[in-house]
């Protein structure tokens, strides 16, 4: 996708996708987005996260697609509260800004480990495989 | 016509009262695995029915169906509240068979894992679909701030659910209420032991007054 960038395959795939591009998906379509690029072993980063609906469908779709020995599911994390109403660092960085976005980072369970979070702040460990 | 549309009136008021006002509220106790959402939900029936609701297990996803106890009257202050508690797995992101097979052999430990998987998405779905309130367990002795937990308040939020947060695990050293209020200052927070029965008068007034 053209937000992703690669070095080859040896390295770790990183996708920040923006909150424009979306924009219109259904929940389903998002959820489809997010899951095929963890599949692939990818760091999923969303500019503006997703609704509590869409959270709750993605840890059901989650669940259905985990195997033994293939997948084990998605690290996710986001902050924990909503961000104030003044603009994200990350907002600032993708031309945007809001009161509801809330960056969400999403990965394979087997090769992100969270280190540290708090309100404003996530640390995360990624592993290439 | 006046005649049938005053049948009608009644018949859909007596339907009302039969099927909305008098059916007992499906509560569901949620939380993250090993909280110890059997263990109050084995209290709280014996405590007013005299069965258990289902087995309880120091590994991590011994509930992988969601269960129902149907029925449960409670008696507080001369009023009885009637719900119906519906045990559910412990809800995560992530299941990783070799979790379990210090415990068991490998063959089981799948089969264990893709249980669990299934009950943790039975469990979103009845989040969704079919309950009317919910009781979120967490343990005391652990850390509350976790995507999990972030995300399942959340969830409820989202949905209008009547929540009470409950921190189980009041008997551990390690024990933190404070932890569990500060994490989420937004909904009452009552601390109990399910396992010793620690609070459980207090445990069984927050129920009837927030789910009666």
């Amino acid at each position: 996708m053209p937000e992703a960038t690669t070095d080859g395959g040896d390295g770790v795939q990183i996708d920040l996708i923006s909150g424009q591009r979306m924009e219109g998906k259904t929940s389903m379509e998002k959820v489809r987005m997010i899951l095929d690029g963890v599949h692939e072993g990818n760091i999923v980063i969303l500019e503006e996260g997703l609704t509590p609906d869409e959270e709750s469908k993605l840890i059901e779709v989650t669940m259905t697609e985990i195997n033994p020995e293939e997948f084990n599911g998605i690290e996710i994390e986001t902050y924990p509260r909503p961000s104030s109403d003044s603009p994200s660092f990350f907002g600032r960085l993708m031309g945007k800004d809001g009161p509801d976005t809330k960056l969400t980072v999403i990965g394979p369970a087997d090769r992100i480990e969270t280190l540290h979070k708090d309100e404003t702040l996530i640390s995360a460990l990624v592993s290439r495989d | 016509m006046g005649l049938l549309t005053g049948l009608r009136d009644s018949l859909s008021r007596v339907t009302d009262r039969l099927f909305s006002e008098q059916e007992p509220k499906r509560i569901g106790i949620y939380g993250p695995p090993n909280a110890g959402k059997t263990t109050l939900a084995n209290r709280i029936a014996r405590d007013w029915t005299g069965d258990a609701v289902g087995a309880e297990s120091h590994i991590p996803h011994e509930t992988r169906r969601a269960r129902r106890k149907e029925d449960v009257e409670i008696e507080r202050d001369g009023k009885t509240v009637s719900i119906d508690i519906v045990d559910t797995p412990g809800v995560t992101t992530k299941v990783d068979y070799e979790e379990f097979t210090d415990e068991m052999d490998k063959d089981d430990a799948v089969r264990r894992s893709r249980e669990a998987t299934e009950g943790v998405a039975e469990a979103m779905h009845w989040l969704r679909e079919d309950v009317d309130g919910v009781i979120y367990v967490l343990d005391s002795a652990e850390d509350p701030i976790t995507q999990v937990n972030t995300m399942l308040i959340g969830i409820i939020e989202s949905r209008d659910l009547p929540v009470l947060i409950f921190a189980n695990k009041i008997d551990l050293e390690e024990s933190s209420v404070k932890r569990i209020e500060d994490a989420f200052p937004q909904h009452e927070t009552v601390p109990l032991s399910a396992k010793e029965g620690e609070n459980m008068d207090e445990v069984y007034e927050q129920i009837a007054e927030y789910f009666g």
